[in-house]
């Protein structure tokens, strides 16, 4: 049983790590408490649904693209005139938070509060066993993503000009534009790729949850919330070990304490390193350091 | 407009023309309108469909049954509104519905206070009929559904069980109570007792420390998509065909066999009304639902469709078809219909549970056991 229950909270911090990855470095970057992380990663199973015929290799790319432009465009709409009028965060927090309402909404009213899946051909549901050891072909999808992500991520970040321009952003946004950095530009690139990071993580998750639904991002948002505080805002890497670390935890617990403080024990992690640890875990967000 | 006021006027004839002198009127309070409106749309059809059958004979020598409908759009006032527009206006002798728990919590007083009878068709709650002795109920509530799906269970051998449940919703908290001590009452020794979130999607720690224990039995008390995500994640974790699942009222949906598929094969869940219950009146009874309306009765349209038999019952027997004569009529009543043979207690719910069907499921579709 303690192998299987090893097992189970390595996924689950991988389900954990994948939903964050997008959402830290959108934070981490842009500086902004964006809400709608959510509605991407929603967007992103629902798009992939719609494109279940064509089997997975095509849908899970579609999906990431389409959720990406999507939060290009709602960045754009909604926080280009806050950015230069230099409004304070609380205004882009309020801004985003009526606007995951309204997309959530709309998105209820236009495919109905029921849950769906894709279909079972989609990904083969046997699970391979080890010895009393099972995972599916969807959990080691999941793992093996999360891993090779983090991993593009940071190199990315660390090695590409791209990346040097979107640090500097995140260090000094006005500086980076004397630098020659399109500022505006800068921050429609990382919009684009937490977006489609979210919405791969939604089709990933979805193939494993077998729960497609429209709230099914906010569900997720909360914990996610967790993962890049303990882990530090904007660090990747910490993100990955946050996620696992949280996965990890509630499941010992689930499994070995009560399953009734599964819920409360991340908070609890959450609250200690915010006493502890303001910074996070690792102290200083990755991105940030030049 | 012209045509719509001709049409109008031309309906109202019609209604009126209908409603001989020697009709007796009846009332119901049903959600028609709003997100809720399935099930009283189904309730409306059940009560439409055994008046048909009802008027053919009448009541008390050939009178006719006039069924009145309020919509209450699952709006405890409008309710109210809608019941006393009913006794009011329309002088109903007996009033149906309304269609939740928390509405006839509302509108029972009011009726009562009329000393009119009332007869809620789909109330599940317990206490409904406490509100009065002229409230009645004919939903059979979880408590008398859930002990027969575990008595299946039991007497397929099972010996121990451990229970899921969802513990943040009170639906299922109470159907987890409910099935805890059915369990006990059968001898069958509880193993573990798991909870989790309706939103949760990973149920893996607890089904891997439940299948350690190695229940002869899981009992899963929640609605039905996170039981749809427990049976598939068991499945996943090796849960084989031996150990017997069972649902509460939530799992009975065909959402079940949509999200879970096979996975669900094999488990059993408590019904009051099933569309395959083979008997020939039932059969006979779907046949001419879906005749009428163009798609399957469920279970609110056949508990509706029931509780109209009662009712005109009810009526026949008070001898003069004053509220007061029905409602003692009422406590007398008894019909073999689709629900099974069907008299009310002492305390004016269902008897006998003796109609509650066990489905299992095969292939991802309910049939009965």
């Amino acid at each position: 049983m303690l192998s299987q229950q090893l097992v189970n909270g390595v996924l689950l911090g991988a389900v954990y790590a994948l939903f964050a990855l997008g959402f830290t470095l959108m934070f981490g970057v842009l500086k902004v408490i964006n809400l709608t992380y959510g509605f991407y990663f929603t967007a992103g199973a629902y798009i992939a649904l719609a494109l279940a015929d064509y089997g997975l290799w095509l849908a899970l790319p579609l999906a990431a693209v389409g959720s990406g432009v999507a939060a290009v465009v709602v960045d754009a709409l909604l926080l280009t005139r806050l950015r230069r009028t230099g409004a304070p965060e609380l205004a882009s927090l309020m801004v985003t938070l009526g606007a995951v309402l309204a997309l959530n909404a709309a998105m209820t009213a236009w495919l109905g509060p029921d849950i769906r899946r894709f279909p079972p051909s989609m990904i083969p549901a046997t699970a391979f066993a080890l010895g009393d050891t099972r995972v599916t072909a969807a959990q080691i999808l999941i793992f093996v993503a999360t891993i090779v992500l983090v991993g593009a991520l940071l190199s990315l970040i660390r090695l590409t000009r791209l990346g040097l321009a979107i640090r500097a952003l995140a260090s000094r946004p006005d500086a980076a534009g004397l630098m020659g950095i399109n500022p505006a530009r800068t921050a429609a690139i990382v919009s684009f790729l937490s977006g489609g990071l979210a919405g791969a993580g939604g089709v990933l998750i979805a193939l494993s949850s077998n729960a497609i639904q429209p709230y099914m991002g906010e569900e997720m948002l909360l914990r996610g919330f967790v993962v890049i505080i303990v882990g530090g805002l904007g660090d990747i890497r910490g993100a990955l070990i946050a996620g696992l670390l949280l996965g990890m935890v509630e499941t010992l617990t689930a499994g070995y304490i009560a399953s009734e403080l599964k819920d409360a024990v991340g908070f609890l992690i959450l609250v200690l390193v915010l006493w502890t640890r303001p910074l996070g875990l690792f102290g200083r967000a990755i991105i940030r350091r030049a | 407009m012209k045509p719509l006021i001709t049409l109008a006027v031309a309906l109202a004839l019609m209604v009126g023309t209908a409603r001989a002198e020697t009709d007796i009127a009846i009332g119901a309070v049903e959600i028609l309108t709003g997100p809720a409106s399935a099930y009283g749309i189904a309730i409306r059809q059940g009560f439409e469909l055994a008046l048909d059958d009802v008027n053919k004979a009448g009541v008390l020598g050939g009178r006719k049954l006039h069924l009145f409908v309020e919509d209450s759009a699952g709006n405890k006032d409008q309710a109210i509104n809608a019941a006393r527009l009913l006794i009011g206006r329309d002088k109903v002798v007996a009033l149906l519905g309304p269609t939740l728990s928390t509405e006839i919590f509302a509108v029972g007083p009011v009726v009562n206070a009329r000393h009119i009878p009332e007869i809620g068709t789909s109330t599940t709650a317990t206490g409904v009929t406490d509100i009065g002795p002229y409230i009645f109920s004919t939903a059979l509530r979880e408590a008398d559904v859930i002990p027969v799906a575990i008595a299946a269970a039991a007497a397929r051998g099972a010996k121990n069980i451990a229970i899921l449940y969802a513990n943040d919703d009170a639906f299922s908290k109470s159907g987890f109570d409910v099935m805890k001590a059915a369990a006990e009452q059968h001898g069958m020794k509880v193993l573990a007792t798991e909870g989790f979130a309706t939103k949760d999607t990973d149920f893996a720690a607890q089904l891997t420390k439940i299948k350690a224990l190695k229940p002869d039995a899981v009992g899963v008390s929640a609605l039905v998509e996170p039981v749809s995500g427990v049976l598939l994640q068991a499945r996943q974790l090796g849960f084989g065909p031996e150990t017997i699942f069972i649902g509460g009222n939530g799992s009975n949906s065909p959402k079940l066999g949509e999200i879970a598929g096979t996975a669900a094969d094999g488990l059993l869940v408590g019904t009051p009304w099933a569309a395959a219950k083979p008997d020939p009146k039932n059969q006979a009874f779907v046949a001419a639902y879906r005749e009428k309306y163009g798609k399957e009765p469920d279970q609110f349209a056949a508990q509706a469709y029931e509780t109209m038999f009662l009712l005109a019952q009810a009526i026949d027997h008070s001898g003069d078809a004053t509220p007061d004569h029905i409602r003692d009529a009422l406590t007398k009543v008894s019909h073999d219909g689709i629900l099974g043979p069907f008299t009310f207690n002492a305390s004016r719910s269902p008897a006998s549970t003796s109609g509650v069907v066990v489905l299992v499921v095969k292939g991802g579709k309910f049939t009965v056991q």
